[in-house]
C-alpha cells in the first residue's frame, strides 16, 4: 500500500536540464516544487578523479544501469523488438543532473527554418517537397524562432555560453554572455580553408566556459582549463555549466524547493472525477522499495525522452500512434541523428588530445534551408564543424581505410596516427517517418514490473542521401586543409543500436498547434490534462543538425511559464 | 597566450580546496602531481615535496607498476589458460618498433581484474531473458556474462591449436596463432553452443577490445605497465589543464601521468 505525502504544487519526475530550470523558475514564482530523481545525488565533489577514460568512457560509470531498465529495439514494426542490453548507439544519463551532466556543452539553437519546416518548404518548393506520399511526417512545431527567443537567451544566460555571432543562425537579441573559447591550431586550419571556400566559419558557442562567470541567479561557473576530459565525463572544475552547478543550485536556495532523490516515477495518477487532470505520481524509493504518492497541483515529466513518453504510455495518457492507421500522436514522429564526416592524414603532428568538449569551429552554409534544395532529394541538412575534445587512447585508434584491425600493422598505424589525424563531421538532421516510432514492449519489463519502451527505427532515404551529401561537404574541407589523404564515413546502412553514435534522441511527445498531430501545445502543456506539462527533445517534431541541449532548455524556461500561468488563472493556456 | 594570473590561481585554489588535499583530506599522488605540472610560475617546492612524501607512503613494491607484483591474479586459476590468453592478445597488439606489447603491457593481468567485477558479471546490464538470436542491428543477446563467455571462448583457443597443431596455443608459431585468431574473427569456429549463446567472432571482439583496453587504461587497472602504452601514443594521461597550450602551433610531448596516486 502506498503512503501518500503532502501535496505540492509542481512535481518534477527527474532534475536534470529541464527539471531544474522548472523548479528554479517555479520556486522562484513562490510555488512548492517537489523534484523527483531516481538517481542518486552527485557534485563536483565526486568529479575529483574524473580522467579516467575506462571508468567513465569505456564502462559509462555515470550513465543509466541498464540492468534495472532499458529499451527493446527493432528496424521494422515487422522484426521480433530485443533488449537493447548493453548501452552503445546512444548514452541515457542517471542521477542528479541526468545527461546535462556528462554532455559536451555544444550549445546551438536551432534554425528559424526547424520550427516552421513545414510551411517554409511548401511555401519555397511546393507541397510536392515534403514527401508525403513516402511517408515523411513533417510539422510545424507550434511555436516560431522569434517567440522562442527569449527563452534561448535565458537558457544561455543561466549557462554563461561563450560564443560569437552565427552568420547564418536566427537573430539574436544579446550577444553571447562570454567571448569565445580559444583557438587551438587545428580550429585555425578550418577557418582558414573555409574561410578560402567563402564558407561561413564561427565558434561554436560552448558551454565549457572562455572565462570565470556568474549568471543571472548568482551561480558562479569557472574557466574551461582545456584538460580534453567533458564528455561521458563530469567536470571537476565547475566549469561546465550543468543543472548541478546552476539551475539546481538554485532552485536549492529556496525553501520552496524539496529534491527526493532514488525516487523511480512508474506512474501518473489521473483524476477518476476528472480526465482533464492528472492529481500526482506514484514512485518507489529505490532504497527501501516502498512505494509513495505525490499529489501535485501540475505534474512536469522532465526526464528522458524515453521515460517521458514511457509516463505517459503505462499511465494510459493520451492516444498511442499507430504506424498502419497515422492515427494517435503518443509516440510518433521519434527522431535521431546521422553523421556525414570525413577523416583526414596529416603529417604533422596536433595537440589532440587536449581540448574541450565544444571546443569547436563550425559553419552552417550546409544546414537548415541556408541552400538550395531544389534538386537534392532530402530536406535540411547539417552543421558542419571541428571539434577538439580530446581523443582518449583507448577509444581513438584511427587508421587509413584498408588496415587490418589487429596485429603489427593496426598496432603501428593507430599510434601514428593517434596525433595525425584530423575530422570534420556534419551532424545531420533525421526526418520524420510513419515508419519510426515509440510503442510499449509486450514482452520485456523493467525491474519494477512496468513494460520497457520499444523503440522501431531506421535511416531513411532522405537520412541517407543527406549524410552522403554532408560527408562529400566535410571531405572538401579537409582537402583544402591539407590532408594528404582523405577518407570519406561511409554510406548509411540499416540503424544499428551497437556502435555509439549520438545521444540525441527525439520525437514521441511532440508539441504542435494542432493534436492531431501532437501532443503538448506550445507551452508543454499536454493536450488533454490541463496540469500535465511534458518537456525536453520529445517535444521536437523532427531532429534538426545541431546538439540540441540549447533548444531543450528554451523549451524548458518556455514551460516554466507555461506552468507558473497555469498555477495563477488555471486552463488552457494555447492562444484560441 | 594571455591568460591572466588570476585565472590560473583561482582554478588551482579552488581544486585544492573541494578536494581537500590542501587539509590532508585526501591524499593521491596524481592530484599533487597533478598540481605540480600545474603551477607555470615554477615555485612548487612545497607540493613536490609533499608528492615524494606520498610517493614513498603507500609503494614498496616495483614501481613500474604501481605497487603490484607482476604476477598476481584472482581470476585465471588455470596456467595454460592464462598464458593462452596472454598470446593472443600479444597478437592483437605485439611488441613492435614503437614499443611492448600487449604482454608487456600486462593486458592479461587487466583483463583478469576485469572479469571479476562488473564487467565480468555484466552487472550494469540487461540480463533477463527471454533469449533470441538477434539481428545484426541489435547487439549482445547472449545469456552468457563475459566471464563465462571468455572461458568459453579461450578454452576454444587452445582446444583449436591442440587439434590443428598438436601443442598448446601460446606455444604456437606467430603464424599460427594469427590463423586461428583470424578464423574466430571470422565467426568460422564452432564454439559448441548456439550462435545466440555464443560466436567465435563476437568473443574475439570482447578479447580485441580488452587487448587496447588494458594497453591503453590507467595503470590502476594493471595494464599499460609503466605507462608504457601512454608514452608510446604520445598520451599524457591525467593532466590537470591545457590551457597554457592549447593556442600552440606545436606538439607538445608531456611526461604522462596517472591519475589514481602511482608513481612512475
Amino acid at each position: 500500500m502506498a503512503t501518500t505525502l503532502d501535496k505540492v504544487d509542481v512535481v518534477t519526475v527527474g532534475v536534470g536540464w529541464t527539471g531544474g530550470i522548472i523548479a528554479a523558475e517555479a520556486t522562484k514564482a513562490g510555488l512548492t516544487v517537489m523534484g523527483l530523481e531516481r538517481g542518486r545525488k552527485r557534485g563536483t565533489e565526486d568529479y575529483q578523479h574524473v580522467h579516467d577514460e575506462l571508468k567513465y568512457a569505456v564502462r559509462y560509470e555515470l550513465m543509466q544501469d541498464t540492468s534495472k531498465e532499458t529499451l527493446t529495439f527493432r528496424n521494422n514494426k515487422d522484426e521480433k523488438a530485443l533488449p537493447m542490453r548493453q548501452q552503445g548507439s546512444f548514452l541515457l544519463g542517471e542521477n542528479l543532473g541526468g545527461a546535462g551532466t556528462h554532455w559536451n556543452g555544444q550549445t546551438w539553437r536551432f534554425l528559424p527554418y526547424d520550427f516552421e519546416i513545414k510551411s517554409m518548404t511548401e511555401e519555397r518548393y511546393g507541397k510536392k517537397k515534403l514527401q508525403e506520399d513516402d511517408g515523411y511526417q513533417f510539422e510545424d512545431w507550434g511555436i516560431t524562432y522569434d517567440e522562442l527567443e527569449p527563452y534561448f537567451n535565458t537558457f544561455e544566460k543561466t549557462a554563461g555560453i561563450s560564443g560569437e555571432e552565427n552568420p547564418l543562425g536566427g537573430k539574436r537579441s544579446e550577444s553571447y554572455p562570454t567571448p569565445p573559447m580559444l583557438k587551438s591550431r587545428m580550429l585555425r586550419m578550418f577557418e582558414e580553408a573555409a574561410t578560402n571556400m567563402e564558407l561561413h566559419p564561427h565558434m561554436m558557442p560552448s558551454a565549457n566556459l572562455s572565462q570565470q562567470y556568474e549568471n543571472p541567479d548568482g551561480e558562479q561557473i569557472n574557466a574551461c582549463q582545456y584538460c580534453a576530459f567533458c564528455e561521458r565525463f563530469a567536470c571537476e572544475y565547475d566549469a561546465k555549466a550543468t543543472p548541478e552547478v546552476t539551475v539546481i543550485k538554485t532552485a536549492q536556495k529556496s525553501d520552496n524547493f524539496t529534491l527526493r532523490t532514488e525516487a523511480n516515477v512508474v506512474e501518473v495518477i489521473t483524476d477518476e472525477d476528472d480526465d482533464s487532470k492528472v492529481s500526482g505520481v506514484k514512485f518507489v524509493d529505490t532504497i527501501t522499495g516502498e512505494e509513495f504518492i505525490q499529489p501535485a497541483d501540475v505534474v512536469a515529466l522532465t526526464s528522458y525522452v524515453f521515460n517521458n513518453y514511457k509516463l505517459l504510455a503505462v499511465s494510459d495518457i493520451g492516444e498511442q500512434y499507430d504506424p498502419k492507421t497515422g492515427k494517435g500522436t503518443l509516440g510518433r514522429n521519434y527522431c535521431y541523428q546521422i553523421f556525414g564526416g570525413a577523416t583526414g592524414f596529416f603529417d604533422d603532428q596536433f595537440n589532440t588530445f587536449m581540448g574541450a568538449g565544444a571546443l569547436g569551429m563550425a559553419l552552417d552554409d550546409y544546414n537548415g534551408d541556408n541552400f538550395d534544395h531544389e534538386d537534392l532529394d532530402f530536406l535540411h541538412g547539417g552543421n558542419i564543424s571541428i571539434t577538439q575534445t580530446g581523443a582518449r587512447p583507448i577509444l581513438s585508434n584511427p587508421v587509413p581505410s584498408g588496415t587490418p584491425s589487429w596485429g603489427e600493422e593496426f598496432k603501428e598505424e593507430s599510434i601514428t596516427n593517434y596525433t595525425r589525424v584530423l575530422s570534420v563531421s556534419g551532424q545531420g538532421a533525421t526526418s520524420p517517418h510513419r515508419e519510426n516510432y515509440l510503442s510499449m514492449d509486450e514482452e520485456y519489463t523493467d525491474v519494477y514490473g512496468v513494460p520497457l519502451v520499444c523503440l522501431t527505427y531506421n535511416f531513411t532515404d532522405q537520412d541517407r542521401a543527406r549524410q552522403k551529401y554532408l560527408a562529400e561537404r566535410s571531405g572538401e574541407i579537409l582537402e583544402e586543409m591539407g590532408a594528404s589523404q582523405v577518407d570519406l564515413a561511409a554510406e548509411l546502412t540499416d540503424y544499428n543500436i551497437v556502435p555509439y553514435q549520438s545521444t540525441h534522441n527525439t520525437g514521441g511527445t511532440t508539441m504542435g498547434s494542432d493534436p492531431e498531430t501532437s501532443v503538448v501545445n506550445n507551452y508543454l502543456q499536454h493536450w488533454d490534462r490541463d496540469n500535465l506539462f511534458v518537456v525536453g527533445a520529445g517535444n521536437f517534431q523532427h531532429n534538426s543538425g545541431y546538439n540540441p541541449t540549447a533548444t531543450v532548455g528554451a523549451l524548458a524556461y518556455r514551460c516554466a511559464d507555461g506552468i507558473i500561468k497555469y498555477a495563477e488563472d488555471g486552463g488552457r493556456l494555447e492562444e484560441e | 597566450m594571455a591568460k591572466t594570473p588570476e585565472e590560473k590561481q583561482f582554478s588551482r585554489r579552488d581544486f585544492l580546496k573541494t578536494t581537500g588535499v590542501a587539509t590532508g583530506g585526501i591524499i593521491g599522488g596524481s592530484l599533487l602531481g597533478g598540481l605540480v605540472g600545474f603551477n607555470l610560475d615554477g615555485s612548487s617546492s612545497e607540493e613536490t615535496s609533499t608528492t615524494e612524501d606520498t610517493a614513498s607512503e603507500g609503494t614498496e613494491t616495483d614501481n613500474k607498476t604501481g605497487g603490484l607484483t607482476d604476477n598476481s591474479r584472482v581470476f585465471f586459476a588455470n596456467d595454460t589458460d592464462f598464458n593462452t590468453v596472454s598470446a593472443a592478445m600479444e597478437r592483437i597488439f605485439p611488441e613492435t618498433e614503437s614499443g611492448p606489447g600487449a604482454i608487456e603491457l600486462g593486458c592479461a593481468f587487466y583483463l583478469d581484474g576485469q572479469l571479476t567485477g562488473q564487467y565480468g558479471f555484466n552487472s550494469k546490464e540487461y540480463m533477463q531473458g527471454p533469449f533470441a538470436e538477434p539481428l545484426p542491428t541489435q547487439g549482445y543477446q547472449s545469456n552468457l556474462n563475459r566471464r563465462d563467455y571468455f572461458m568459453l571462448g579461450i578454452k576454444k583457443l587452445n582446444e583449436e591449436a591442440n587439434d590443428r597443431h598438436d601443442a598448446n596455443f601460446a606455444d604456437l608459431e606467430d603464424g599460427q596463432m594469427d590463423d586461428i585468431l583470424t578464423d574466430f574473427e571470422a565467426g568460422e569456429v564452432d564454439l559448441g553452443v548456439p550462435a545466440h549463446t555464443a560466436t567465435s567472432s563476437y568473443f574475439f571482439t570482447m578479447l580485441r577490445s580488452a587487448t587496447l583496453e588494458g594497453a591503453y587504461a590507467d595503470p590502476v587497472y594493471r595494464g599499460n605497465r609503466d605507462m608504457a602504452g601512454w608514452k608510446m601514443k604520445k598520451f599524457p594521461g591525467h593532466q590537470m589543464s591545457y590551457i597554457q597550450y592549447i593556442e600552440d602551433d606545436e606538439f607538445h610531448e608531456l611526461e604522462p601521468e596517472p591519475v589514481f596516486g602511482m608513481t612512475h
